[in-house]
């Protein structure tokens, strides 16, 4: 059940992603609505990180294109932020709370150029809409793990973004700070900033999302969650793996054929 | 010619020795780093090469003289603090294993080399040669090294071969191993005391810098030969022992060439080669490969161009022109002319007077392509929800890849559907 | 990335030999040139044969360093007597020879050691690097993934680094030679690591530790005649060991403590 957005803000349009030549995403075709919180679901290696991370161009396409603002990537990346998986990076890289906001603003300043004031109080501002404040001068290392994910959330919010990407917010963290956090967000989305998030609890799909995502190799539902997230839905989505479409993705490994042909354009 | 049938008839005992002595200590250095390198600890025996050198300092200034087992004993003992220390560095500390590799490796280096300047200066006239742990001394092996050579790659290839199972088992699964019981601690001693000894010994022939190399290279370039672990340790040791013999021969025809450089040399040109032209892995092949899938996947879009014309006309054997084709499908025209003559070769086409036309094979293969692109389009619609509208450009790649055994799983599975989305039939053989 | 640093130290040899065939002399500039080029080839054949070869990164980096470091060993044995470096000074080099090679310009002014230029141009080159690219470097290092999304080249950043890394290497090779060269590039850093969580301070301390390894080095060396190089080595390695064992909060033996009070704090 794919329901297309009004005036959409992400439009995705036949994406194919594949690692190694594999593809773990196909033919994914989708809008996404403006001023909404929207998860992403599925079970594991569903492709749910995937499709963000080819959003944000940070795995080439096979196929397809993906519009953000109805315009490219490279336009438009000073609208938009990205919150990788929290193991993604070392913690205990010598870094303090401060230095890791303030990179949600190296994008504004442009290359070469050093923090301004502004900068350290828009890094500050994001700090206290976390309740981190009096942790900017903390050591990376010594945060525990709820206070990693909100550093990033900072980072982020810092980046005064309109369209935002999380990968995992809510793992390891604990039950407090996962509702600091879904209160936070709601607050974005309601201030009409678009928050997208990977996530993985069931249970609370219904209550967090507005508009939801599931995902298992293919796109098999997309739309307001009330509508979506129903049985059927879920069976298929959790419901075992497309044998087929894993062993044609193995041919292509094998084989090393390109997962779409490129030069070629058809007529008929 | 002269000079190779000198050098190979052996009979000048010199030769004799650097020979052997190369050969022993390259293949049981390529025997032993092929398990540092399946570990993925190829570099830990750089370290140790670097490492070494002040043992063999140390005990010098505490023996007095050069004899080669206590140097060895010194050596063997700081190697083996090195390996200890990079392990507790890294896991007791928030320093990463790289960082502790090169800390260690360079710290040891520098430690013996300043001992080794003071020994030099000490006027102990016995010293002189120590610095052949620096650079190695391949072409000076004489018969006493060569009886502690044989006496180290016996015992490595002894326990290589006591071991062989538990040792594959620790460098592909370490935590599998300690469930079923596997005394771990015990296995990587013996292989890092196994690596310290291949590197004491081989560290005399190549030098402390190229040491590594004796390590790592052959195993590297045996892994692109072979998938099976037995093979790729006969392998490493081949390559090992053939680039000792090369090299030690450069240094025999020109005498002011240096044996373990030249021993490197050769047994990278080994491996550069394996890296590009080994089949299967190799580099070539691979691109290779993509071209020849790239040949077929045009010759393929050409007989499924013409299958289209014939569906339309009604007439699967009428003769085209290449205008005609090119309307069906976007090509450049060079590329269409040598995928036509391919074809035309292996007799899927006719070509009269610059007209095209099917041979039955032809048409069957074309045939064959259409009802992949159609099931798959099918399949698509079915199973992964893609709208109609989006499914061509997918099954424009599929059809090119799905075998006869997927392609008979596909038609059960939808049960032999007669038409796809767009409506259009599929055509069954 | 510590053992890249390693692979370049290493690699960078014949690029050194081959400028000083070139060109007949010492010439810092067309050395310090060459010696870049060859650290970034470096970098792109571990990365190449990483990539496109699929052969696991440690071995990628030992195979291309021993292999370019012989070439670099042959070299001078082939052209001994045009090439005015030898293999012991290659392995540790000899910074006590620095005093007596002097600067001398066309005009017959003494300008004092040659070593002490270069050393002070790349420094300065290198203070010029970190102040101008300090962010991006931060960030590429920190979170790649983020820096990419937010549009800066992890790679570009990455190739810069390690041609800083070269020249920084090629500078100290005459002093120090090409292994030891890793011991000052290593050991500082790793030991503020220890001692510091703070970026800025950390590379603050890396470079006043790099000064007190100099001095206590040279004055070891000084003390029992042996090499200059080799001592600075040692202590680079002493004054690890310390941080490692007593570092306030990152040391062994803080840890251990800590790890014996804790219970009683429980009871």
């Amino acid at each position: 059940m794919i329901i297309q957005a009004d005036d959409p803000i992400v439009e995705i349009h036949d994406l194919t992603v594949s690692y190694d030549k594999k593809p773990v995403l196909w033919g994914v075709d989708l809008t996404l609505p403006k001023g909404q919180l929207i998860g992403i679901i599925g079970p594991n290696g569903a492709g749910k990180s995937t499709l963000i991370k080819a959003i944000m161009g940070l795995i080439p396409n096979s196929s397809g294109y993906i519009k953000l603002f109805d315009d490219e990537l490279s336009n438009v990346r000073d609208r938009i932020s990205y919150v990788p998986q929290r193991e993604t990076v070392d913690w205990d890289f010598p870094a303090s709370v401060m230095d890791i906001v303030l990179m949600g603003r190296y994008g504004k300043l442009g290359i070469f150029k050093r923090p301004r004031k502004v900068d350290r109080e828009v890094a500050l501002d994001s700090l206290r809409k976390v309740d981190l404040e009096g942790y900017k001068d903390r050591q990376i290392s010594q945060l525990s793990g709820g206070q990693q994910q909100r550093v990033f959330l900072a980072r982020a919010l810092a980046q005064q973004a309109d369209l935002y990407f999380m990968d995992e917010p809510f793992a390891g963290v604990d039950a407090a700070t996962e509702k600091t956090i879904i209160k936070l967000l709601r607050e974005m989305t309601e201030r009409g900033n678009t928050v997208v998030v990977v996530h993985h609890d069931l249970q609370s799909v219904t209550q967090y999302f507005d508009w939801v995502l599931m995902l298992n190799m293919r796109l098999v539902a997309s739309g307001p969650t009330a509508e979506t997230f129903n049985t059927e839905m879920l069976q298929e989505t959790y419901g075992g793996k497309l044998t087929l479409l894993s062993e044609v993705g193995n041919l292509l490994k094998q084989g090393a054929f390109p997962s779409r042909e490129k030069n070629e354009q058809v007529k008929s | 010619m002269e000079t190779f049938i000198d050098f190979f008839s052996f009979t000048d005992p010199n030769v004799r020795y650097v020979v052997l002595g190369s050969i022993l200590i390259t293949a049981s250095s390529a025997i032993v780093g092929t398990f540092t390198f399946l570990k993925k600890k190829a570099l830990v025996g750089d370290a140790v090469a670097h490492a070494v050198l002040p043992g063999v300092c140390l005990s010098f200034i505490v023996y007095g003289e050069k004899n080669p087992l206590v140097l060895i004993i010194g050596a063997f003992i700081t190697g083996w603090l090195a390996l200890t220390l990079i392990d507790i560095i890294s896991s007791k500390s928030k320093i990463k294993e790289d960082t502790a590799i090169g800390l260690i490796l360079s710290v040891f280096f520098g430690v013996g080399i300043f001992l080794l300047t003071i020994i030099q200066k000490s006027g102990n006239a016995a010293q002189s040669g120590l610095d052949q742990f620096l650079f190695g001394k391949a072409a000076s092996l004489v018969g006493s090294d060569l009886v502690t050579f044989s006496l180290v790659s016996v015992i490595l290839l002894i326990a290589v071969y006591v071991f062989f199972k538990e040792f594959t088992l620790i460098a592909f699964d370490k935590d599998f191993a300690s469930t079923i019981g596997l005394p771990i601690k015990t296995m990587e001693l013996i292989l890092t005391t196994l690596t310290v000894l291949a590197v004491v010994v081989g560290i005399q022939a190549v030098g402390v810098v190229l040491m590594a190399a004796m390590l790592i290279t052959p195993a590297a370039a045996a892994r692109f030969w072979t998938e099976k672990i037995q093979v790729m340790i006969w392998l490493a040791a081949i390559f090992g022992a053939f680039s000792g013999l090369s090299g030690a021969y450069i240094s025999y025809v020109a005498p002011s060439m240096p044996t373990g450089p030249w021993i490197v040399i050769v047994i990278s040109t080994i491996a550069f080669f394996s890296f590009f032209f080994a089949p299967k892995r190799g580099i070539i092949i691979r691109y290779l490969t993509q071209k020849r899938i790239q040949r077929h996947i045009v010759d393929e879009n050409i007989l499924k161009a013409l299958y289209h014309l014939g569906e339309e006309e009604k007439n699967f054997f009428d003769e085209r022109t290449i205008e005609t084709i090119l309307s069906k499908r976007t090509l450049q025209k060079e590329v269409l002319l040598k995928s036509l003559r391919r074809l035309k070769r292996e007799g899927y086409l006719k070509n009269s007077n610059g007209y095209w036309s099917f041979t039955i094979e032809g048409k069957n293969r074309g045939q064959r392509v259409v009802k992949l692109h159609r099931l798959w389009e099918v399949y698509l619609t079915q199973y992964l929800r893609i709208a109609p509208d989006h499914v061509h450009d997918d099954a424009d790649t599929i059809e090119h890849v799905l075998t006869p055994e997927l392609e008979a799983r596909l038609e059960k599975l939808l049960n032999y559907p007669t038409t796809d989305p767009h409506e259009s039939e599929i055509p069954y053989a | 990335m510590a053992m890249v640093g390693d692979a370049i130290s290493h690699a960078v040899l014949p690029g050194i030999v081959l400028a000083f065939l070139i060109t007949g002399s010492r010439d810092s500039v067309t050395m310090l040139i060459g010696a870049g080029t060859i650290g970034v080839l470096t970098t792109f054949l571990i990365e190449f044969f990483h990539k496109k070869g699929k052969l696991q990164t440690d071995a990628s980096i030992g195979v291309t360093f021993t292999w370019l470091f012989a070439i670099g060993v042959i070299l001078i044995s082939v052209f001994a007597g045009k090439v005015d470096l030898d293999q012991d000074c290659v392995l540790y080099g000899e910074i006590a020879y620095v005093p007596i090679d002097l600067w001398i310009t066309k005009a017959g002014v003494v300008m004092g050691p040659r070593v002490l230029y270069i050393a002070g141009t790349v420094l300065l080159i290198i203070l010029a690097f970190i102040f101008i690219g300090y962010k991006e470097l931060f960030l590429t290092t920190f979170d790649p993934s983020f820096a990419t999304a937010i549009g800066i080249s992890t790679i570009t950043w990455h190739y810069l680094l390690m041609g800083a890394v070269s020249i920084t290497t090629v500078a100290s090779f005459e002093s120090v030679g090409a292994i030891l060269v890793v011991a000052f590039l290593i050991a500082p850093p790793a030991t503020a690591y220890l001692l510091t969580e703070n970026l800025v301070k950390m590379m603050i301390i890396s470079s006043i530790l790099g000064i007190l390894i100099s001095i206590s080095g040279y004055y070891l060396a000084a003390g029992t005649d042996g090499s200059i190089a080799g001592a600075m080595a040692a202590m680079s390695g002493v004054f690890f060991g310390l941080a490692f064992l007593f570092a306030p909060k990152e040391g062994y033996i803080f840890k251990i403590l800590k790890k014996q009070s804790a219970p009683t704090r429980l009871e």
